[in-house]
């Protein structure tokens, strides 16, 4: 009996240890001589595999960071800054620091304001819908409501609202990986500066139509009367193809733009205060008349000198 | 009698030409039509008359944009109105020019009497440039310039031309009329599409659910062919009514027995396939000097009171259609430009008609509204149903999951769109919807992968000259 | 004027539904559970209508309680599974058996998997398995037909439990096998479950759902070629130990299994070749455990290991494609 068990134990020892012996060399043999630093990048990297960046996933951004040995081409959005400066010293380089961004939709297109004009009854996503035709309603440029951003947000940052059929973006979730940006077929999404405390101006619409025909197809849509473009004092609004843009680069939250928009159209978001509509334009008007007063004594001294 | 048909997959939906006693009618022309600048496959074509222009009926107010491309024709006479964008039957934005409509005068070349005309000339550079000149393009749906399906690539020779009668698409029956009223129109251009191509034999496929097209164009055909050896080479064949016979990879295989390789043409099998409508177009533009102004469609549907077979011009608002018919039908629910099975449902009627409209159906709610889908039991029915022989359910599942590369081993760039899986699923998977989102994604790496190729071949060859 | 439908091509369907496949397989079994029921009498009936109601309640108990998912009960896969289960249990059943393989086929072998559709095993032969080897008593008691109006039961052995007997007490089958006359296998009058009673009446069901286009007749053909052949060859080599391809083929669940369990579409493969070998295989298990094992019948064994090839059989067929010879 107890030979048994001896015998059991010294065989089951010697396979065990050939075993060993044999996973050792072949460990050796077939090594894959890696640099240690892409690991230890990796291992800051949040681990999303979002894509976000422009790699297949963390692991070939790690990769091609340290191949790189610079960070020019490579930011990772959902980190930040942060896991951003640990790279740089793991790499023992200067960290690029980047400002903090947010996804902001474009599109203002809520049920109540935008009457459908007929029914979509294909697969439920945005992108069938739009390769197909130009949607429910007569904007062809408004959101589809069918959530393609909220299927590709990894952050669940993204939901639609039932009351409004617009996606809402939770702007602490969001990590401005872009995926929606790139996956909205009307391109509705655009990453902006988060801007100071939150507070930033968008125009919410797209829509390239000329004026009435917006207007018809969506009470608050940009009719590009340029009011805005021509109330703002720094050059941060240009109209284009019927609608609006704001340079988030340039604007100073001012909110002139918002108080005087017809429509509705341009939003301020994070603002302690509530907007008061009428002082500003008093203000503007104030500022208007002044300026115009202005040039015309610019004018009849200059006609004076010729004179 | 023996019947061809196709040898992977395919569908019998029930054919439903309730419309085929209906005589082709003309339809009034509207007081203003808007003719889509892109109209057929390949490069808009550019304007080249003037707001405020006068222009009479047949003349040319575009011109093709590339090679692939069309010549376009003023369908009417009358005045430019407007040139820019205008929205089409899905809501996109096309350039059109808009034309208002005064009387309906001709250009003066264009041979209006109704003489049938058998002689061509033996030139075919006349002929082609007849072609080319009169905007011809394939009217079985897809509006590829006809022009360039007739110029073969060097080197490749085409054996046999298939003329495509099969209309296997439901409801529709203007091909079905066309063989009727217009046979031996038809098969002139069948000859002359034979001699442009330098080939012997031409088939004329036709589905035996329309025996009476069948006895006709025999009838046609023999009588031609005692008059003049140009129409010898001209056969009937019955083909079995069977969905998408009229697909031209699927006619190819049931008339010829070739497969085209994935990727290829036809004319790589030593095939070309025509529309009837097409040769009919071709007729008219040869021996009569007229060019594509207008084209027939089916007004139909089981909710419609009355059908009909409607010859229009070109641009004709669908909308003015519908009002010279009677009105939109009661239970109408989706109006759909074609047919029910590739057809594009209209969401707005005010868009006009192009060359390649070919019906206009109205289903009600309770024959076109989608069952929700459930989950997939894997019976197979869309395998069996595929006439490309691939697997829709598990295209479905890949493109889903975004596995492009999945995607393209599993042959989803040869799906033609044909929509039997869909037809077919018992849990009604959106599975064409899906696919058609995958496939354009794998043509899009394809083409990209294609491009950079080229660019490095091209990069490699200007190398080995600098040397 | 109301809103107009757009949606994409194709704008019209066949009809055929998920339902009405099932309601189809259900028509189908009909005539087997009406034979069964004029010969087994109300015990018969009181076994269906257990197994069809636990199926259809646990399944929408599971739907509800627990994936909080819409129910899925109106497709009636939960009542040919029912059905399935209850055609192959004796009627001497008693109801808390049954009631527990219910709970097995669909809350195990199915919903668990992911419902309708995900399952990789069928789930009414896992139930039934899972009973056999659980309840063998239960489920191997076999009583001989009282019928319906009948006269006291008689205790007795379906054909294949005396032949599996005979062989392992090392004796002749010959008297056995010629102690059943197929005329009566072929109707009706064989000891077993009601799915092993009436083999015409199976047979019309099959029938109808060939006709139907509901199933596709490869499977059932390769498992019957395969078991006529193999058992042919064994026979002729040494007929006192085997039985004979007729015998083989109208026994216990091969007619009730070859046509209406492998056939399911769910765990059977997609492609007609996938079709034929899993089919070959099913065949050939059936018998090596009818000849060599030591249960008497092999077929719900054989098509539950040919359900664990079926991924493999998917992938390694697929359909001819277009051009791409």
């Amino acid at each position: 009996m107890s030979q048994t068990i001896i015998w059991t134990i010294a065989v089951l020892t010697v396979v065990g240890l050939l075993l060993a012996v044999f996973l050792w060399f072949v460990a050796e043999k077939f090594k894959v001589v890696e640099d240690p630093r892409i690991d230890q990048v990796e291992g800051v990297l949040p681990g999303a595999n979002c894509g976000g960046c422009g790699y297949a996933g963390c692991r070939a951004f790690a990769e091609s960071a340290v191949k790189a040995g610079n960070l020019e081409q490579h930011y990772c959005s959902v980190g930040g800054n942060a896991v951003m400066k640990q790279i740089a010293d793991i790499l023992g380089i200067a960290a690029v620091e980047k400002t903090r961004q947010v996804a902001v939709l474009r599109c203002n297109g809520t049920c109540e304001v935008r009457p459908t004009a007929n029914t979509y009854d294909g697969w439920a996503s945005c992108n069938a819908e739009a390769s197909l035709y130009t949607g429910e309603t007569m904007c062809a440029f408004g959101c589809l409501g069918l959530g393609d951003c909220v299927a590709s947000c990894k952050f669940g940052a993204l939901s639609i609202d039932p009351q409004t059929g617009l996606p809402v973006v939770d702007q602490e979730k969001c990590t401005a990986c872009g995926s929606c940006v790139k996956t909205c077929p009307k391109h509705l999404f655009e990453l902006r500066n988060y801007g100071p405390k939150g507070m930033r101006m968008v125009v919410t619409c797209r829509n390239e139509d000329k004026g009435p025909a917006a207007k018809k197809a969506c009470a608050n849509a940009c009719i590009g009367c340029g009011i805005c473009a021509k109330t703002c004092t720094h050059d941060a609004i240009v109209v284009e193809n019927n609608r609006a843009y704001i340079d988030y680069t340039k604007c100073k939250l001012c909110r002139e733009c918002e108080a005087l928009c017809p429509t509705g159209a341009i939003h301020g978001v994070n603002f302690p205060k509530p907007l008061d509509k009428e002082a500003v334009k008093q203000r503007v008007n104030e500022r208007n008349r002044k300026a115009r007063e202005a040039a015309l004594a610019a004018k009849s001294e200059s006609k004076e000198e010729t004179a | 009698m023996s019947k061809q048909t196709f040898h992977i997959g395919g569908i019998h939906p029930a054919d439903k030409k309730i419309s085929r006693d209906c005589a082709i009618e003309a339809l009034p022309i509207p007081p203003t039509v808007y003719i889509s600048l892109s109209q057929h496959i390949g490069a808009p074509a550019k304007p080249i008359v003037a707001v405020g222009d006068k222009v009479k009926t047949g003349q040319p107010v575009a011109e093709p944009g590339g090679f692939v491309s069309a010549w376009i024709h003023s369908s009417v006479s009358g005045t430019v109105k407007s040139i820019g964008p205008r929205k089409d039957l899905s809501g996109k934005s096309v350039p059109s020019i808009e034309i208002a409509v005064e009387g309906d005068e001709w250009i003066e070349e264009v041979d209006l009497s109704d003489t049938l005309v058998t002689e061509f000339p033996e030139d075919n550079k006349a002929i082609m440039a007849k072609i080319t000149s009169g905007g011809i393009v394939g009217l079985g749906g897809a509006t590829f310039p006809t022009h360039v399906k007739l110029s073969p690539p060097p080197g490749q020779k085409c054996e046999r031309l298939i003329i495509n009668g099969c209309e296997c698409e439901p409801y529709l029956t203007c091909n079905y009329r066309y063989l009727l009223e217009r046979g031996e129109q038809v098969a002139v251009g069948v000859a002359i599409l034979m001699q442009v191509l330098g080939v012997k034999d031409a088939t004329i496929a036709i589905e035996d659910n329309k025996p009476e097209d069948i006895a006709h164009m025999k009838d046609v055909v023999a009588k031609l062919a005692a008059k003049s050896d140009k129409f010898r080479g001209i056969e009937i064949m019955p083909m079995m009514t069977k969905y998408p016979e009229g697909g031209e990879k699927q006619l190819i295989d049931a008339v010829m027995n070739r497969q085209v390789a994935s990727g290829g043409l036809p004319i790589s099998v030593g095939a070309v396939v025509q529309n009837v409508a097409t040769a009919y177009a071709v007729y008219e533009a040869v021996q009569k000097n007229k060019p594509l102004v207008s084209n027939t469609l089916t007004y139909t549907g089981d909710c419609v009171a009355t059908q009909h077979n409607y010859e229009v011009r070109v641009g004709t608002p669908l909308s003015f259609i519908i009002e010279c018919a009677g009105g939109m039908p009661q239970d109408a629910a989706k109006v759909i430009s074609g047919g029910p099975m590739m057809g594009r449902a209209v969401s707005n009627l005010d868009a006009a008609t192009v060359k390649g409209t070919s019906g206009l159906l109205f289903l009600t709610a309770a024959q076109t509204k989608r069952a929700p889908a459930t989950a997939c039991i894997r019976c197979g029915s869309c395998a069996d149903a595929c006439p490309m022989g691939l697997e829709p359910f598990l295209l479905k599942r890949l493109a889903l999951a975004g596995d492009l590369d999945g995607l393209e081993q599993n042959a989803m760039q040869d799906c033609i769109s044909c929509g039997s899986c869909q037809y077919s699923c018992p849990a009604s998977i959106p599975l064409l919807d899906i696919m058609t989102q995958g496939k354009a994604k794998v043509m899009g790496v394809m083409k990209a992968r294609a491009a950079a190729a080229k660019a490095a071949a091209e990069a490699k060859a200007a190398a080995t000259s600098a040397k | 004027m109301n809103k107009l439908i757009v949606s994409p091509s194709p704008h019209i369907h066949t009809g055929v539904s998920t339902t009405s496949l099932m309601r189809d397989v259900v028509i189908a079994l009909l005539p087997a559970v009406i034979v069964s029921v004029i010969f087994y009498g109300l015990g018969e009936l009181l076994v269906l209508a257990v197994s069809v109601l636990s199926c259809i309640l646990l399944e929408w108990a599971i739907t509800k309680y627990m994936l909080k998912k819409p129910s899925t009960i109106c497709d009636m896969s939960a009542v040919v599974t029912g059905l399935l289960l209850a055609m192959n249990l004796p009627y001497t059943t008693p109801w808390w058996v049954i009631v527990l393989g219910a709970v097995f086929a669909i809350g195990v072998a199915k919903m668990s998997f992911g419902g309708l559709g995900q399952n990789l095993f069928n789930p009414a032969i896992a139930g039934r398995v899972f009973l056999l080897v659980s309840f063998p008593t239960y489920m191997t008691t076999w009583k001989m037909p009282q019928g319906l109006f009948g006269a006291d039961a008689i205790s007795g052995a379906t054909p294949l439990g005396a032949i599996n007997e005979a062989v392992l007490q090392h004796q002749s089958i010959s008297s056995i096998v010629s102690s059943y006359d197929y005329g009566s296998m072929l109707f009706a009058g064989i000891g077993g479950s009601a799915g092993e009673i009436s083999a015409i009446a199976l047979l019309a069901g099959f029938v109808y759902l060939l006709v139907r286009k509901v199933v596709k007749p490869w499977t059932t053909l390769s498992i019957w070629g395969t078991v006529a052949l193999v058992s042919l060859l064994f026979w002729i080599g040494n007929p006192d130990r085997f039985t004979d391809p007729v015998f083989n083929l109208l026994t216990g669940g091969m007619i009730l299994g070859a046509c209406f369990m492998a056939t399911d579409y769910v765990t059977s493969p997609m492609s007609a070749k996938g079709c034929v070998i899993y089919g070959i295989g099913i065949g050939f298990i059936t018998l090596m455990i009818r000849y060599f094992g030591s249960y008497p019948e092999g077929m719900s064994f054989a098509i539950l290991i040919m359900n664990a090839t079926v991924p493999l059989l998917n992938r390694w067929f697929h359909q001819k494609k277009y051009g791409r010879a």
